[in-house]
Protein backbone atom coordinates (compact mmCIF):
# COMPACT_ATOMS: atom_id res chain seq x y z
CA UNK A 1 0.00 0.00 0.00
CA UNK A 2 1.16 3.52 -0.74
CA UNK A 3 2.67 4.87 2.53
CA UNK A 4 0.97 8.22 1.91
CA UNK A 5 -2.41 6.54 2.24
CA UNK A 6 -3.96 6.40 5.65
CA UNK A 7 -6.74 3.99 6.51
CA UNK A 8 -10.17 5.54 6.86
CA UNK A 9 -11.43 5.64 10.43
CA UNK A 10 -15.12 6.31 10.50
CA UNK A 11 -16.63 7.51 13.75
CA UNK A 12 -18.42 4.29 14.52
CA UNK A 13 -21.02 4.06 17.19
CA UNK A 14 -20.76 0.90 19.30
CA UNK A 15 -23.70 -0.04 21.46
CA UNK A 16 -22.68 -1.53 24.79
CA UNK A 17 -24.41 -4.74 25.76
CA UNK A 18 -26.48 -3.98 28.87
CA UNK A 19 -25.87 -6.19 31.92
CA UNK A 20 -29.51 -7.24 31.96
CA UNK A 21 -29.62 -8.12 28.27
CA UNK A 22 -31.06 -11.52 29.20
CA UNK A 23 -34.25 -9.90 30.50
CA UNK A 24 -34.95 -8.34 27.10
CA UNK A 25 -36.45 -11.41 25.43
CA UNK A 26 -38.29 -14.46 26.81
CA UNK A 27 -35.98 -16.81 24.92
CA UNK A 28 -32.90 -15.15 26.47
CA UNK A 29 -34.39 -15.42 29.96
CA UNK A 30 -35.22 -19.08 29.34
CA UNK A 31 -31.65 -19.67 28.18
CA UNK A 32 -30.14 -18.03 31.27
CA UNK A 33 -32.51 -20.01 33.49
CA UNK A 34 -31.44 -23.20 31.76
CA UNK A 35 -27.78 -22.33 32.33
CA UNK A 36 -28.32 -21.26 35.96
CA UNK A 37 -30.29 -24.40 36.83
CA UNK A 38 -27.14 -26.38 36.04
CA UNK A 39 -26.04 -25.19 39.50
CA UNK A 40 -28.91 -27.27 40.90
CA UNK A 41 -27.57 -30.28 39.00
CA UNK A 42 -24.17 -29.72 40.60
CA UNK A 43 -25.78 -29.29 44.01
CA UNK A 44 -27.72 -32.56 43.67
CA UNK A 45 -24.54 -34.41 42.75
CA UNK A 46 -22.73 -32.86 45.73
CA UNK A 47 -25.58 -33.82 48.07
CA UNK A 48 -25.29 -37.43 46.95
CA UNK A 49 -21.54 -37.39 47.63
CA UNK A 50 -22.13 -35.94 51.11
CA UNK A 51 -24.68 -38.67 51.82
CA UNK A 52 -22.19 -41.34 50.73
CA UNK A 53 -19.61 -39.70 53.02
CA UNK A 54 -22.09 -39.80 55.93
CA UNK A 55 -22.77 -43.47 55.22
CA UNK A 56 -19.06 -44.18 55.28
CA UNK A 57 -18.78 -42.55 58.70
CA UNK A 58 -21.31 -44.97 60.17
CA UNK A 59 -24.96 -45.35 61.00
CA UNK A 60 -25.16 -42.45 63.47
CA UNK A 61 -23.69 -39.98 61.00
CA UNK A 62 -26.09 -41.13 58.32
CA UNK A 63 -29.08 -40.83 60.69
CA UNK A 64 -27.94 -37.28 61.47
CA UNK A 65 -27.79 -36.51 57.75
CA UNK A 66 -31.31 -37.90 57.25
CA UNK A 67 -32.60 -35.74 60.13
CA UNK A 68 -31.02 -32.75 58.39
CA UNK A 69 -32.80 -33.66 55.15
CA UNK A 70 -36.16 -33.93 56.95
CA UNK A 71 -36.01 -30.41 58.40
CA UNK A 72 -38.84 -28.30 56.82
CA UNK A 73 -36.62 -25.48 55.44
CA UNK A 74 -34.33 -28.07 53.84
CA UNK A 75 -37.34 -29.88 52.35
CA UNK A 76 -38.66 -26.58 50.95
CA UNK A 77 -35.25 -25.76 49.48
CA UNK A 78 -34.96 -29.21 47.95
CA UNK A 79 -38.39 -28.87 46.34
CA UNK A 80 -37.03 -25.75 44.61
CA UNK A 81 -33.92 -27.66 43.60
CA UNK A 82 -36.10 -30.44 42.25
CA UNK A 83 -38.10 -27.97 40.14
CA UNK A 84 -34.85 -26.52 38.79
CA UNK A 85 -33.59 -30.03 38.01
CA UNK A 86 -36.75 -30.90 36.09
CA UNK A 87 -36.57 -27.61 34.13
CA UNK A 88 -32.92 -28.24 33.29
CA UNK A 89 -33.49 -31.84 32.27
CA UNK A 90 -36.53 -31.12 30.10
CA UNK A 91 -34.94 -28.16 28.27
CA UNK A 92 -31.71 -30.12 27.86
CA UNK A 93 -33.39 -33.26 26.52
CA UNK A 94 -35.50 -31.20 24.12
CA UNK A 95 -32.32 -29.76 22.60
CA UNK A 96 -30.71 -33.17 22.08
CA UNK A 97 -31.83 -33.69 18.45
CA UNK A 98 -29.97 -30.51 17.44
CA UNK A 99 -26.67 -32.08 18.40
CA UNK A 100 -27.43 -35.69 17.64
CA UNK A 101 -27.82 -36.77 14.05
CA UNK A 102 -28.54 -40.50 14.00
CA UNK A 103 -29.07 -42.64 10.97
CA UNK A 104 -30.94 -45.88 10.68
CA UNK A 105 -30.75 -47.76 7.39
CA UNK A 106 -29.39 -44.72 5.55
CA UNK A 107 -32.21 -42.47 6.76
CA UNK A 108 -31.89 -39.74 9.33
CA UNK A 109 -33.95 -40.36 12.45
CA UNK A 110 -36.58 -37.67 12.96
CA UNK A 111 -36.19 -35.25 15.89
CA UNK A 112 -39.14 -36.71 17.81
CA UNK A 113 -37.50 -40.14 17.78
CA UNK A 114 -34.28 -38.76 19.30
CA UNK A 115 -36.23 -36.83 21.95
CA UNK A 116 -38.44 -39.84 22.78
CA UNK A 117 -35.40 -42.09 23.13
CA UNK A 118 -33.92 -39.63 25.64
CA UNK A 119 -37.13 -39.45 27.68
CA UNK A 120 -37.42 -43.25 27.63
CA UNK A 121 -33.84 -43.54 28.88
CA UNK A 122 -34.66 -41.01 31.63
CA UNK A 123 -37.74 -43.01 32.62
CA UNK A 124 -35.76 -46.28 32.65
CA UNK A 125 -33.00 -44.77 34.80
CA UNK A 126 -35.62 -43.37 37.21
CA UNK A 127 -37.34 -46.76 37.36
CA UNK A 128 -34.05 -48.43 38.29
CA UNK A 129 -33.48 -45.87 41.06
CA UNK A 130 -37.02 -46.36 42.42
CA UNK A 131 -36.63 -50.14 42.28
CA UNK A 132 -33.35 -49.83 44.18
CA UNK A 133 -34.86 -47.50 46.81
CA UNK A 134 -37.73 -49.91 47.38
CA UNK A 135 -35.31 -52.64 48.39
CA UNK A 136 -34.07 -53.93 45.06
CA UNK A 137 -33.82 -57.70 44.61
CA UNK A 138 -33.61 -58.33 48.36
CA UNK B 1 -24.36 -9.68 1.19
CA UNK B 2 -25.14 -6.05 1.61
CA UNK B 3 -24.57 -4.54 -1.79
CA UNK B 4 -25.93 -1.05 -2.06
CA UNK B 5 -25.79 1.71 0.48
CA UNK B 6 -28.51 4.29 0.15
CA UNK B 7 -26.74 7.20 1.73
CA UNK B 8 -27.68 10.74 2.41
CA UNK B 9 -27.59 13.05 -0.58
CA UNK B 10 -24.58 15.13 -1.38
CA UNK B 11 -24.01 18.78 -2.22
CA UNK B 12 -26.14 21.66 -1.06
CA UNK B 13 -29.32 19.63 -0.81
CA UNK B 14 -27.50 17.17 1.44
CA UNK B 15 -26.27 19.96 3.68
CA UNK B 16 -29.83 21.18 4.09
CA UNK B 17 -31.03 17.68 4.82
CA UNK B 18 -28.26 17.04 7.32
CA UNK B 19 -29.88 19.45 9.72
CA UNK B 20 -32.65 16.92 10.12
CA UNK B 21 -35.39 19.12 8.70
CA UNK B 22 -37.98 17.01 6.90
CA UNK B 23 -38.28 18.09 3.32
CA UNK B 24 -41.19 17.96 0.93
CA UNK B 25 -41.67 15.46 -1.90
CA UNK B 26 -40.23 17.89 -4.44
CA UNK B 27 -36.88 18.09 -2.66
CA UNK B 28 -36.82 14.34 -2.15
CA UNK B 29 -37.49 13.71 -5.82
CA UNK B 30 -34.49 15.83 -6.74
CA UNK B 31 -32.17 13.81 -4.49
CA UNK B 32 -33.70 10.38 -5.02
CA UNK B 33 -31.00 7.71 -5.25
CA UNK B 34 -30.81 4.94 -7.79
CA UNK B 35 -32.02 2.32 -5.31
CA UNK B 36 -34.98 4.40 -4.27
CA UNK B 37 -36.29 5.12 -7.74
CA UNK B 38 -37.92 1.71 -7.91
CA UNK B 39 -40.56 2.80 -5.44
CA UNK B 40 -40.57 6.49 -6.22
CA UNK B 41 -43.43 6.04 -8.67
CA UNK B 42 -45.56 4.08 -6.26
CA UNK B 43 -45.09 6.34 -3.28
CA UNK B 44 -44.68 9.67 -5.00
CA UNK B 45 -48.12 9.79 -6.62
CA UNK B 46 -50.16 8.76 -3.61
CA UNK B 47 -48.18 10.66 -1.01
CA UNK B 48 -49.57 11.49 2.38
CA UNK B 49 -52.65 13.18 0.98
CA UNK B 50 -54.09 10.02 -0.55
CA UNK B 51 -53.52 7.85 2.50
CA UNK B 52 -56.30 7.59 4.99
CA UNK B 53 -54.29 5.73 7.63
CA UNK B 54 -50.72 6.28 8.71
CA UNK B 55 -48.26 4.53 10.99
CA UNK B 56 -45.35 6.06 12.88
CA UNK B 57 -41.86 4.75 12.19
CA UNK B 58 -39.25 5.70 14.77
CA UNK B 59 -35.83 5.40 13.24
CA UNK B 60 -32.57 5.41 15.13
CA UNK B 61 -30.46 8.07 13.47
CA UNK B 62 -26.73 8.40 13.85
CA UNK B 63 -24.96 11.16 11.96
CA UNK B 64 -21.33 11.00 13.08
CA UNK B 65 -20.51 14.42 11.63
CA UNK B 66 -23.01 16.17 13.88
CA UNK B 67 -23.79 13.94 16.88
CA UNK B 68 -21.78 11.70 19.18
CA UNK B 69 -24.59 9.29 20.06
CA UNK B 70 -27.62 8.01 18.15
CA UNK B 71 -30.95 9.76 18.45
CA UNK B 72 -34.51 8.89 17.46
CA UNK B 73 -36.49 10.47 14.68
CA UNK B 74 -40.18 9.90 14.11
CA UNK B 75 -41.85 9.78 10.70
CA UNK B 76 -45.48 9.22 9.72
CA UNK B 77 -45.84 6.99 6.67
CA UNK B 78 -48.96 5.67 4.94
CA UNK B 79 -50.14 2.34 6.31
CA UNK B 80 -50.79 0.15 3.29
CA UNK B 81 -51.85 -3.46 3.49
CA UNK B 82 -49.06 -4.64 1.17
CA UNK B 83 -46.23 -2.47 2.50
CA UNK B 84 -43.21 -3.87 4.23
CA UNK B 85 -41.10 -1.96 6.73
CA UNK B 86 -38.61 -1.41 3.89
CA UNK B 87 -41.35 0.25 1.82
CA UNK B 88 -41.93 2.57 4.77
CA UNK B 89 -38.23 3.43 4.89
CA UNK B 90 -38.17 4.00 1.13
CA UNK B 91 -41.16 6.31 1.51
CA UNK B 92 -39.28 8.29 4.15
CA UNK B 93 -36.22 8.46 1.91
CA UNK B 94 -38.23 9.50 -1.14
CA UNK B 95 -40.77 11.86 0.32
CA UNK B 96 -39.91 12.93 3.84
CA UNK B 97 -36.19 12.92 4.57
CA UNK B 98 -33.58 12.13 1.97
CA UNK B 99 -30.77 12.05 4.53
CA UNK B 100 -31.82 8.69 5.99
CA UNK B 101 -29.22 5.98 5.28
CA UNK B 102 -29.88 2.24 5.10
CA UNK B 103 -29.00 -0.76 2.97
CA UNK B 104 -31.27 -2.65 0.67
CA UNK B 105 -31.17 -4.20 -2.77
CA UNK B 106 -33.51 -6.97 -3.91
CA UNK B 107 -36.75 -6.48 -1.92
CA UNK B 108 -37.39 -10.22 -2.12
CA UNK B 109 -35.51 -11.81 0.78
CA UNK B 110 -32.55 -12.99 -1.27
CA UNK B 111 -29.79 -10.37 -1.08
CA UNK B 112 -29.62 -10.19 2.72
CA UNK B 113 -28.94 -6.44 2.76
CA UNK B 114 -31.95 -5.05 4.59
CA UNK B 115 -31.60 -6.78 7.97
CA UNK B 116 -32.43 -4.38 10.82
CA UNK B 117 -33.80 -4.50 14.34
CA UNK B 118 -37.54 -3.88 14.13
CA UNK B 119 -39.19 -3.49 17.53
CA UNK B 120 -36.10 -5.08 19.06
CA UNK B 121 -36.03 -8.16 16.84
CA UNK B 122 -33.63 -8.76 13.96
CA UNK B 123 -35.65 -9.16 10.76
CA UNK B 124 -35.39 -8.65 7.02
CA UNK B 125 -37.30 -5.38 6.56
CA UNK B 126 -38.36 -6.49 3.08
CA UNK B 127 -40.21 -9.43 4.62
CA UNK B 128 -41.89 -7.73 7.59
CA UNK B 129 -45.34 -6.25 7.00
CA UNK B 130 -45.97 -2.80 8.42
CA UNK B 131 -49.61 -3.75 8.90
CA UNK B 132 -48.56 -6.61 11.19
CA UNK B 133 -46.96 -4.02 13.46
CA UNK B 134 -49.96 -1.65 13.52
CA UNK B 135 -50.89 0.52 15.31
CA UNK B 136 -47.20 1.21 15.90
CA UNK B 137 -44.99 3.04 16.44
CA UNK B 138 -42.49 0.81 14.67
CA UNK B 139 -38.99 1.19 16.04
CA UNK B 140 -36.23 0.56 13.52
CA UNK B 141 -32.60 0.25 14.68
CA UNK B 142 -29.41 -0.96 13.05
CA UNK B 143 -28.46 -4.62 13.56
CA UNK B 144 -27.21 -5.15 17.09
CA UNK B 145 -23.69 -6.34 17.74
CA UNK B 146 -22.09 -4.40 14.88
CA UNK B 147 -20.54 -0.93 14.89
CA UNK B 148 -22.88 1.62 13.34
CA UNK B 149 -21.41 3.66 10.49
CA UNK B 150 -24.43 5.86 9.91
CA UNK B 151 -28.16 5.65 10.71
CA UNK B 152 -29.10 2.03 9.92
CA UNK B 153 -25.86 1.08 8.16
CA UNK B 154 -23.52 -1.20 10.12
CA UNK B 155 -19.95 -2.28 9.48
CA UNK B 156 -19.80 -6.01 8.64
CA UNK B 157 -16.06 -6.33 8.05
CA UNK B 158 -15.60 -8.41 11.19
CA UNK B 159 -18.04 -10.99 9.86
CA UNK B 160 -16.38 -11.04 6.44
CA UNK B 161 -12.97 -11.67 8.00
CA UNK B 162 -14.33 -14.47 10.15
CA UNK B 163 -16.19 -16.01 7.24
CA UNK B 164 -12.96 -16.09 5.24
CA UNK B 165 -11.11 -17.71 8.13
CA UNK B 166 -13.27 -20.87 7.91
CA UNK B 167 -12.55 -21.24 4.17
CA UNK B 168 -16.12 -21.54 2.93
CA UNK B 169 -15.27 -23.04 -0.42
CA UNK B 170 -14.52 -26.53 -1.72
CA UNK B 171 -11.02 -27.56 -0.69
CA UNK B 172 -9.38 -30.48 -2.45
CA UNK B 173 -5.90 -31.85 -2.16
CA UNK B 174 -5.98 -32.60 -5.87
CA UNK B 175 -8.46 -31.48 -8.51
CA UNK B 176 -9.41 -34.24 -10.86
CA UNK B 177 -8.85 -33.51 -14.55
CA UNK B 178 -11.77 -32.06 -16.49
CA UNK B 179 -11.75 -35.10 -18.74
CA UNK B 180 -12.79 -37.25 -15.78
CA UNK B 181 -16.11 -35.46 -15.65
CA UNK B 182 -18.00 -33.85 -12.83
CA UNK B 183 -18.06 -34.81 -9.16
CA UNK B 184 -21.21 -36.82 -8.78
CA UNK B 185 -23.41 -36.58 -5.73
CA UNK B 186 -26.50 -38.51 -4.72
CA UNK B 187 -29.67 -36.65 -3.68
CA UNK B 188 -29.08 -37.88 -0.13
CA UNK B 189 -25.58 -36.40 -0.12
CA UNK B 190 -26.94 -33.11 -1.43
CA UNK B 191 -29.69 -33.05 1.21
CA UNK B 192 -27.02 -33.37 3.89
CA UNK B 193 -25.59 -29.88 3.36
CA UNK B 194 -28.30 -28.12 1.35
CA UNK B 195 -30.06 -26.45 4.31
CA UNK B 196 -26.77 -24.80 5.34
CA UNK B 197 -26.17 -23.59 1.79
CA UNK B 198 -29.33 -21.48 1.92
CA UNK B 199 -27.57 -18.83 4.02
CA UNK B 200 -27.80 -15.33 2.48
CA UNK B 201 -25.34 -13.70 4.93
CA UNK B 202 -28.01 -11.32 6.19
CA UNK B 203 -26.42 -11.38 9.68
CA UNK B 204 -29.72 -11.63 11.54
CA UNK B 205 -28.23 -14.60 13.41
CA UNK B 206 -25.25 -12.52 14.54
CA UNK B 207 -27.61 -9.84 15.75
CA UNK B 208 -29.68 -12.36 17.70
CA UNK B 209 -26.60 -13.93 19.29
CA UNK B 210 -25.71 -12.42 22.68
CA UNK B 211 -22.38 -14.26 22.62
CA UNK B 212 -21.31 -12.49 19.44
CA UNK B 213 -22.16 -9.15 21.06
CA UNK B 214 -20.28 -10.04 24.26
CA UNK B 215 -17.24 -11.89 22.88
CA UNK B 216 -15.23 -10.14 20.22
CA UNK B 217 -13.50 -13.24 18.94
CA UNK B 218 -16.51 -15.52 18.45
CA UNK B 219 -16.60 -16.76 14.86
CA UNK B 220 -20.39 -16.66 14.97
CA UNK B 221 -23.38 -18.65 13.72
CA UNK B 222 -23.43 -18.07 9.95
CA UNK B 223 -19.69 -18.59 9.45
CA UNK B 224 -19.77 -21.89 11.37
CA UNK B 225 -22.91 -23.03 9.53
CA UNK B 226 -21.20 -22.26 6.23
CA UNK B 227 -18.10 -24.15 7.34
CA UNK B 228 -20.37 -27.12 8.04
CA UNK B 229 -21.97 -26.65 4.64
CA UNK B 230 -18.58 -27.45 3.06
CA UNK B 231 -17.56 -30.03 5.66
CA UNK B 232 -20.67 -32.05 4.84
CA UNK B 233 -20.17 -31.74 1.09
CA UNK B 234 -18.84 -35.02 -0.33
CA UNK B 235 -16.71 -33.11 -2.87
CA UNK B 236 -14.84 -31.30 -0.11
CA UNK B 237 -11.69 -32.49 1.65
CA UNK B 238 -10.99 -29.50 3.90
CA UNK B 239 -12.74 -30.59 7.10
CA UNK B 240 -9.47 -31.15 8.97
CA UNK B 241 -8.21 -27.73 7.90
CA UNK B 242 -11.37 -26.00 9.13
CA UNK B 243 -11.21 -27.91 12.40
CA UNK B 244 -8.16 -25.80 13.32
CA UNK B 245 -10.27 -22.65 13.40
CA UNK B 246 -13.56 -24.12 14.53
CA UNK B 247 -12.36 -26.29 17.40
CA UNK B 248 -10.82 -23.32 19.23
CA UNK B 249 -12.61 -21.65 22.10
CA UNK B 250 -13.62 -18.79 19.83
CA UNK B 251 -15.01 -21.26 17.32
CA UNK B 252 -17.71 -23.64 18.39
CA UNK B 253 -16.94 -23.66 22.11
CA UNK B 254 -17.86 -20.03 22.72
CA UNK B 255 -21.40 -20.94 21.70
CA UNK B 256 -23.60 -21.58 24.73
CA UNK B 257 -26.57 -22.69 22.63
CA UNK B 258 -28.96 -19.81 23.15
CA UNK B 259 -30.58 -21.03 19.93
CA UNK B 260 -31.88 -17.62 18.83
CA UNK B 261 -29.75 -17.68 15.66
CA UNK B 262 -31.90 -20.49 14.29
CA UNK B 263 -35.12 -18.83 15.42
CA UNK B 264 -34.46 -15.57 13.55
CA UNK B 265 -32.98 -17.14 10.40
CA UNK B 266 -35.22 -16.18 7.45
CA UNK B 267 -33.91 -19.11 5.42
CA UNK B 268 -34.25 -21.95 7.93
CA UNK B 269 -30.51 -22.59 8.01
CA UNK B 270 -30.34 -23.67 11.70
CA UNK B 271 -26.82 -22.48 12.61
CA UNK B 272 -27.38 -23.55 16.23
CA UNK B 273 -27.91 -27.12 15.06
CA UNK B 274 -24.77 -26.94 12.90
CA UNK B 275 -22.68 -25.76 15.86
CA UNK B 276 -23.98 -28.38 18.30
CA UNK B 277 -23.45 -31.11 15.71
CA UNK B 278 -19.92 -29.89 15.24
CA UNK B 279 -19.31 -29.90 19.00
CA UNK B 280 -20.20 -33.59 19.14
CA UNK B 281 -17.92 -34.31 16.17
CA UNK B 282 -15.02 -32.28 17.62
CA UNK B 283 -15.35 -34.05 20.97
CA UNK B 284 -15.28 -37.41 19.20
CA UNK B 285 -12.18 -36.26 17.31
CA UNK B 286 -10.52 -35.18 20.57
CA UNK B 287 -11.15 -38.59 22.15
CA UNK B 288 -9.92 -40.31 19.00
CA UNK B 289 -6.67 -38.33 19.04
CA UNK B 290 -6.28 -39.10 22.76
CA UNK B 291 -6.90 -42.83 22.47
CA UNK B 292 -5.38 -43.37 19.02
CA UNK B 293 -2.64 -40.72 18.80
CA UNK B 294 -0.93 -42.52 15.93
CA UNK B 295 -4.01 -42.26 13.69
CA UNK B 296 -4.84 -39.44 11.33
CA UNK B 297 -7.86 -37.20 11.62
CA UNK B 298 -10.60 -38.68 9.56
CA UNK B 299 -13.20 -36.84 7.58
CA UNK B 300 -15.97 -38.49 9.51
CA UNK B 301 -14.52 -37.44 12.84
CA UNK B 302 -14.14 -33.85 11.74
CA UNK B 303 -17.63 -33.54 10.38
CA UNK B 304 -19.77 -35.99 12.28
CA UNK B 305 -20.36 -37.68 8.97
CA UNK B 306 -20.91 -41.39 9.38
CA UNK B 307 -21.44 -42.30 5.75
CA UNK B 308 -19.10 -44.44 3.69
CA UNK B 309 -16.05 -42.87 2.09
CA UNK B 310 -13.00 -43.96 0.20
CA UNK B 311 -9.80 -44.56 2.15
CA UNK B 312 -7.85 -42.22 -0.13
CA UNK B 313 -10.06 -39.31 0.91
CA UNK B 314 -9.39 -39.87 4.61
CA UNK B 315 -5.66 -40.03 3.93
CA UNK B 316 -5.82 -36.77 2.01
CA UNK B 317 -7.64 -35.05 4.86
CA UNK B 318 -4.95 -36.23 7.25
CA UNK B 319 -2.22 -34.88 5.02
CA UNK B 320 -3.86 -31.48 4.98
CA UNK B 321 -3.99 -31.33 8.73
CA UNK B 322 -0.27 -32.03 8.99
CA UNK B 323 0.54 -28.99 6.87
CA UNK B 324 1.06 -25.66 8.63
CA UNK B 325 -1.71 -23.13 8.26
CA UNK B 326 -1.19 -20.46 5.61
CA UNK B 327 0.06 -17.10 6.86
CA UNK B 328 -2.97 -15.26 5.55
CA UNK B 329 -5.22 -17.24 7.86
CA UNK B 330 -4.96 -14.92 10.84
CA UNK B 331 -8.33 -13.79 12.02
CA UNK B 332 -8.93 -10.11 12.32
CA UNK B 333 -9.91 -8.86 15.73
CA UNK B 334 -10.37 -5.30 14.61
CA UNK B 335 -13.84 -4.79 15.99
Amino acid sequence: MNPAYRPHHPKWHRERMPIFWWLGRISYTKFITRELTSLAVGYAALLLLVEIGALARGEAAHARFLRFLAAPPVVAFHLLVCAALVFHSVTWLNLAPKALVLRLGGRRLPDWAVVSAHYLAWLAASAVVVWFLRGGAA
Amino acid sequence: MPLAVTTGSTGTAGAAGATGTPRGPAAAAATATVGATATAGATGTAGMAGATETIAIEVQRYRPEEETAPSWQRYEVPLRRDWMVLDGLNYIKDSLDGTLSYRWACRMGVCGSCGMMVNGKPVLTCATYLSALAPGPVRVEPLRGFPVIRDLVVDVRDFLDKLKSVKPWILRSEDKPLADGEYLQTPAELAEYKPYSMCINCLLCYSACPIYALEDGFVGPAAIALAQRYNLDTRDEGAAERLDVLSQHEGIWACTFVGECSTVCPKGVDPAGAIQRYKVAATAEWWRSLLLPWGKASRSAATGDDRGRSPSRSAAAGKEQAEPRPAGDERSRGR
